[in-house]
């Protein structure tokens, strides 16, 4: 039991993460702290995929004697972290469209705070 | 020949059209049009092509790169995916055909960003549909959605805000979609959609399959606005530009149905998601309250728009519904209306954006006998959408609520019958409200006695309007053939 | 019977449908828009004759024109039921046509092109009822009729028209969806929604509650349009629109529309035997002779000239409802040439009504004294079409009305004569005031009136004149008797409704 809850540390605080992420995209009032749960979420995942991936006393799968491969299970699975190189582009590109809208958002009514926000739309 | 290579050429024309737009509109504003709507065409064109290559020759499996699956990325294109491709670039090809007039009134001076983001919008569908990889999917899915979060923004002056809810929600559901495959690759070590169907009958443990499943779904249903993750929805149409709306109306939300029936029947199996385990049923439940929610909260609606937004709520429950039944004829009900609401809310939104280009608002209200004398065919087309919410035959959206009724009572379930029923007459009257107030004269109008001309929009807006409207009945008629000759090639097996 | 393959029901649907479209078209051209009209009717009666004389040979027209939804096609089929309903409905539209020209005009109406084209839709989706030959076809075609009458409805504009014709829509929408639903449940039960002779049904492998289930779907989907209590209340609502409507489409189109559903669905999918077996036609029948006196009764009530024509109509409505109810051949025979008789007549009343208000602009029965001096023509075709619906020989209601009796005497339901002979009591009580009112009571104030311009007055004089020689020689025009009488003979006739069942509810 403990050996499990020790082997799955890093996916516990990744869980926490999430939901730190998630709580703070739906509960925070302000936008930016919104915004920066998300990335907070997004960043749990890619940790998730780079977690999943990752191997002690292994290295990166390319056939070369110098770094004394005996086994083919000493390979990394390298898939995953590319993926995340994607998914990393993906989350910048994200933020970058929520930080323009919080830019016109923030000129036109002049806060970032929702209850205000929906106080000013009215 | 270049036409194998089609499963490419639809995105990558798209992507090349944006490209290409953008610097090319920054130099001559005025190339962006003609550019944008040449990439359009050609994408157009190829899903056609790859209608035609498909019924004859059957799945097209494209291999990127020609690097074999599961290594490389795979385009599958079946005729279930040419079918969703091809309204896809047909709905996004005369939406673009109508936006240049109505950009021209809304928001003069920003067509070249707008062409852009709306080429990328359409290739990032395009790719959802055609690839056969999950991750490539996502990608897609996340290049749809932000073109999709700036053509919401650009709109009214709430619209950034209503982009921002847009986004938060969307990215959530991509992250969860994105956390699915993650744990489905951790299971199966496989990213390839035909490689993870082979090995997850194979495998002895589902608990991991079972979460990657419920996190795919969740994701996917709140980027299809399934009931009751919807809550992005009706700001995010209010507030977009009529031409932004008229986009992701028809047919962002029926890509991401289409990616659930892909999942949920291609990746995993009907008997899988249905029989062993109650996904569909969940699904079909959550549907038929939407279906009845929506309608109802469309009827409570004073703006036309963000009806025909609670209109979308509710007949994105017909497909929900069409894919939880998991027999044939639901899955022929569910995909026949992906086309047909397509062009039904096609037609309707365009309809809003003649009156916005006219009136400069879209408040029920003030609709009266004046509009369809300004508007003549405008409202004809209006007409003609209505009927076929409603379920009037001839009109396409009859049949594909007969397909419904027709699976349900198959599925011997009599609530879902009623519920189909009861929404009908619901769509009748929020429909029907608007119809009276268009052709009945007021009595005060009759003492005022002026005359009011017939002023048309432009042709370029009236043409894809009437043409959606004049397709919403023909393909109505010949709906039979379309069931017959595509829909029942891409019923999945094992679906009984 | 055989059958052989021919557009022509096919032609016959359509040509009102490109009616309509030239009728839009030259919108600013009256005479011209009229002509099209009158074209198309004149038109569409021809090739409706013309399938008279094969049928008469025992060939039954046939055609499939496309694939409406996957493994059902739009398909038609002239059966002698549907024949002879298409000869009445497109053989008065003729007549309301050159009526309609009379009325709009008289009042300069607006709106008149709106009018025109959904009246000549409204008669193609018609024809598409009659000459369905399965259950979608006749759905598809049904609902048409009803979306295209609806502008009709709502002609005057008035508040009173819009919420009658939300009601007419709220009702006739509903059964729409409920008859649909029950369509879709047959289809998946026996793979066929095909209009057969002895019921799709029979064959079927069906339980008596999904049986009756279905029986009771199907009865209130065709019945809302054939105005059975308690499925009747839009009809009298819908006397708010232009009089050549309720004439033809209240009197004829619509509601014999619905009449001819219950016929088709009682007759052609459900079956005699399988009713006979299940004793379902007791619903029915007890439910349509409820309807004949409370409609009758309510007649009696009303002042208004209009609505006391649509009691009277509901109650008629029945009378072929009963008649198929009672699984006789006689009985149905009588019922199948009510629907002529009816239509010939009560079109005749309508018109005098519509004639009447052109005029004088009265509508209420209380304030007509005296107007049978002015319009004596008029008054008289009034008077003919109130002893025919009362049953009063030698008009064709006497016909109808008697094989209607003779059919129950034969099945020995005498609770039903009883029926039959007091509601012909009513009929005269609440007709014949008016009559008595128009040309006994003589009343100064219609002295400048005259009688209505020939538009209205020739296919008023037509109607009776064609409900008086139906009456004298039933089979004088195109063999219309002789139709009924093998439509009836096809539907097996072996069926002899038990004496004790119906003493059973009668008690």
């Amino acid at each position: 039991m403990t050996d499990y809850f020790i082997g799955h540390v890093a996916y516990y605080f990744i869980i926490l993460l999430l939901i730190i992420g998630l709580w703070g995209m739906l509960f925070k009032r302000n936008l930016l702290k919104k915004l920066i749960g998300m990335n907070i979420l997004q960043s749990s995942i890619i940790l998730f995929y780079v977690v999943s991936a990752s191997k002690y006393n292994a290295t990166v799968p390319v056939l070369n004697p110098k770094l004394k491969v005996i086994e083919p299970s000493q390979y990394i699975n390298p898939l995953p972290h590319t993926l995340m190189l994607t998914a990393i582009v993906v989350s910048v590109a994200t933020t970058g469209v929520a930080l323009a809208l919080l830019i016109v958002i923030y000129k036109r009514f002049n806060t970032l705070d929702e209850n205000e926000l929906l106080e000013k739309m009215k | 020949m270049i036409f194998e290579h089609f499963p490419i050429l639809i995105p990558i024309s798209l992507l090349l059209g944006a490209m290409v737009s953008a610097p090319v509109g920054i130099w001559k504003r005025k190339l962006t049009y003609p550019i944008a709507l040449l990439a359009s065409s050609v994408a157009l064109f190829f899903s056609a092509i790859g209608l035609v290559y498909v019924l004859n020759t059957g799945t097209h499996h494209y291999y990127l790169g020609n690097w074999i699956p599961p290594i490389g990325i795979e385009y599958v294109v079946d005729s279930l995916s040419a079918f969703v491709v091809l309204i896809v670039n047909g709905i996004g090809f005369f939406v673009m055909i109508y936006s240049h007039k109505s950009l021209e009134r809304e928001m003069p001076g920003k067509e070249v960003p707008f062409h852009t983001v709306a080429l990328l919008f359409l290739a990032g569908l395009s790719g959802m549909v055609v690839t056969g990889d999950l991750f490539n999917l996502y990608v897609f899915l996340e290049i749809s959605s932000l073109s999709a979060y700036a053509l919401v923004s650009v709109g009214q002056k709430r619209a950034p805000v209503a982009a921002f809810r847009y986004l938060m929600l969307g990215t959530i559901g991509a992250s969860f979609y994105l956390l699915g495959i993650g744990f489905l690759y951790l299971d199966t070590g496989s990213l390839n959609m035909l490689d993870n169907a082979k090995i997850i009958p194979l495998l002895s443990e589902k608990g991991l399959v079972l979460v990657s499943l419920t996190l795919i779904i969740v994701g996917i249903g709140l980027k299809m606005a399934m009931f009751p993750l919807h809550l992005w929805l009706p700001d995010a149409y209010t507030y977009a530009p009529s031409v932004g709306s008229a986009y992701l109306a028809p047919i962002a939300t029926k890509v991401s149905a289409y990616v659930m029936i892909r999942i949920l029947f291609a990746v995993f199996n009907p008997e899988f998601v249905s029989k062993y385990y109650n996904f569909t049923d969940v699904i079909a439940w959550l549907s038929a309250v939407g279906i009845l929610w929506g309608s109802i909260m469309a009827i409570a609606q004073n703006d036309y728009k963000r009806m025909l937004a609670y209109s979308s709520i509710s007949q994105i429950g017909y497909i929900g519904l069409g894919i939880g039944l998991a027999n044939p004829l639901g899955f022929i009900g569910a995909v026949l209306h992906i086309l047909n609401h397509a062009l039904m809310k096609a037609t309707l939104f365009l309809v809003n954006g003649n009156i916005f280009y006219r009136f400069g608002t879209t408040s029920i209200p003030m609709f009266d006998e004046k509009l369809r004398k300004k508007l003549p065919y405008t409202t004809a087309a209006f007409t003609i959408a209505a009927l076929s919410m409603i379920g009037i035959p001839p009109t396409a959206g009859f049949f594909s609520k007969w397909y419904l009724v027709l699976a349900s009572v198959d599925k011997n379930n009599w609530i879902f019958v009623i519920v189909i029923g009861l929404s009908s007459l619901l769509n009748l009257i929020y429909f029907f409200r608007i119809i009276e107030k268009l052709y009945i004269t007021k009595k005060s109008d009759i003492t005022t006695n002026e005359d009011v001309r017939m002023n048309e929009v432009p042709i370029s807006m009236l043409v894809p309007t009437l043409w959606f409207s004049i397709l919403v009945i023909v393909l109505g008629i010949f709906n039979a053939y379309i069931v017959d000759y595509i829909l029942k090639l891409a019923i999945p097996s094992g679906m009984i | 019977m055989n059958s052989y393959y021919s557009l022509i029901p096919f032609y016959a649907v359509i040509v009102s449908l490109v009616g309509a479209i030239l009728i839009l078209i030259s919108s600013r051209k009256p005479n011209l828009r009229e002509f099209w009209t009158i074209g198309a009717a004149i038109i569409k009666f021809v090739l409706v004759l013309s399938l008279i004389p094969e049928f008469l040979k025992g060939n039954l027209a046939q055609c499939d024109i496309l694939s409406i939804a996957s493994g059902i096609s739009l398909a038609f089929r002239v059966d002698g039921l549907g024949l002879f309903f298409a000869t009445v409905a497109s053989g008065l539209w003729i007549v309301t046509s050159f009526y309609s020209i009379g009325y709009m005009r008289g009042l300069s109406e607006k709106k008149q092109t709106r009018y025109f084209a959904s009246f000549a839709v409204a008669l193609s989706a018609t024809m598409g009822v009659a000459f369905a030959a399965n259950l979608v076809t006749f759905v598809l075609f049904y609902e048409i009729l009803t979306i295209s009458t609806y502008p009709l409805v709502i002609h005057k504009e008035t508040p009173e028209a819009i919420s009658a014709g939300r009601k007419y829509l709220a009702y006739t929408l509903s059964a729409g969806v409920i008859l649909i639903i029950a369509i879709g449940w047959i289809y998946i039960l026996t793979g066929n929604v095909e209009f057969h002779v002895n019921g799709i049904l029979k064959t079927a492998n069906i339980s008596s509650t999904q049986l009756t289930t279905l029986f009771i779907l199907l009865i209130i989907g065709t019945g809302v349009k054939a105005a059975i209590i308690p499925l009747h209340s839009w009809l009298p609502s819908a006397m708010v629109a232009p009089t050549p409507v309720s004439a033809l489409l209240h009197a004829v189109a619509v509601v014999k529309a619905g009449v001819f559903g219950v016929l088709r669905v009682v007759v052609y999918v459900l079956g005699f035997d399988l009713l006979q077996t299940s004793g379902l036609w007791k619903i029915l029948a007890g439910f349509s002779a409820t309807t004949i006196i409370i409609a009758s009764l309510i007649a009696f009530t009303q002042d208004n000239l209009k609505r006391r024509l649509a009691y009277s109509t509901i109650a008629h409505l029945s009378y072929i409802v009963l008649g198929v109810a009672l699984l006789n051949q006689t009985a149905f025979l009588g019922g199948i040439l009510h629907l002529a008789a009816h239509a010939t007549l009560k079109i005749t009343l309508f018109f005098v009504a519509g004639a009447i208000y052109v005029k004088t602009h009265i509508e209420n029965i209380s304030e007509m004294d005296g107007i049978g001096y002015q319009m004596p023509i008029t008054m008289g075709a009034f008077t003919i079409g109130a002893l025919g619906l009362a049953g009063i020989p030698p008009l064709n209601g006497f016909v109808s009305k008697f094989m209607l009796i003779n059919g129950t005497i034969n099945s020995g339901s005498w609770m039903f004569i009883i029926i039959f002979l007091i509601s012909g009591l009513l009929n005269a009580g609440y007709f014949f005031p008016i009559i008595y009112r128009a040309f006994f009571i003589r009343s100064g104030k219609f002295c400048t009136i005259k009688e209505a311009s020939l538009y209205m007055l020739v296919p008023i004089m037509v109607t009776a004149g064609l409900s008086l020689l139906f009456g004298l020689f039933p089979d004088i025009f195109f063999n219309l008797y002789h139709i009924a009488q093998i439509t009836s003979s096809e539907v097996v006739n072996k069926i002899v409704v038990n004496i004790n069942q119906v003493l059973s509810i009668g008690l």
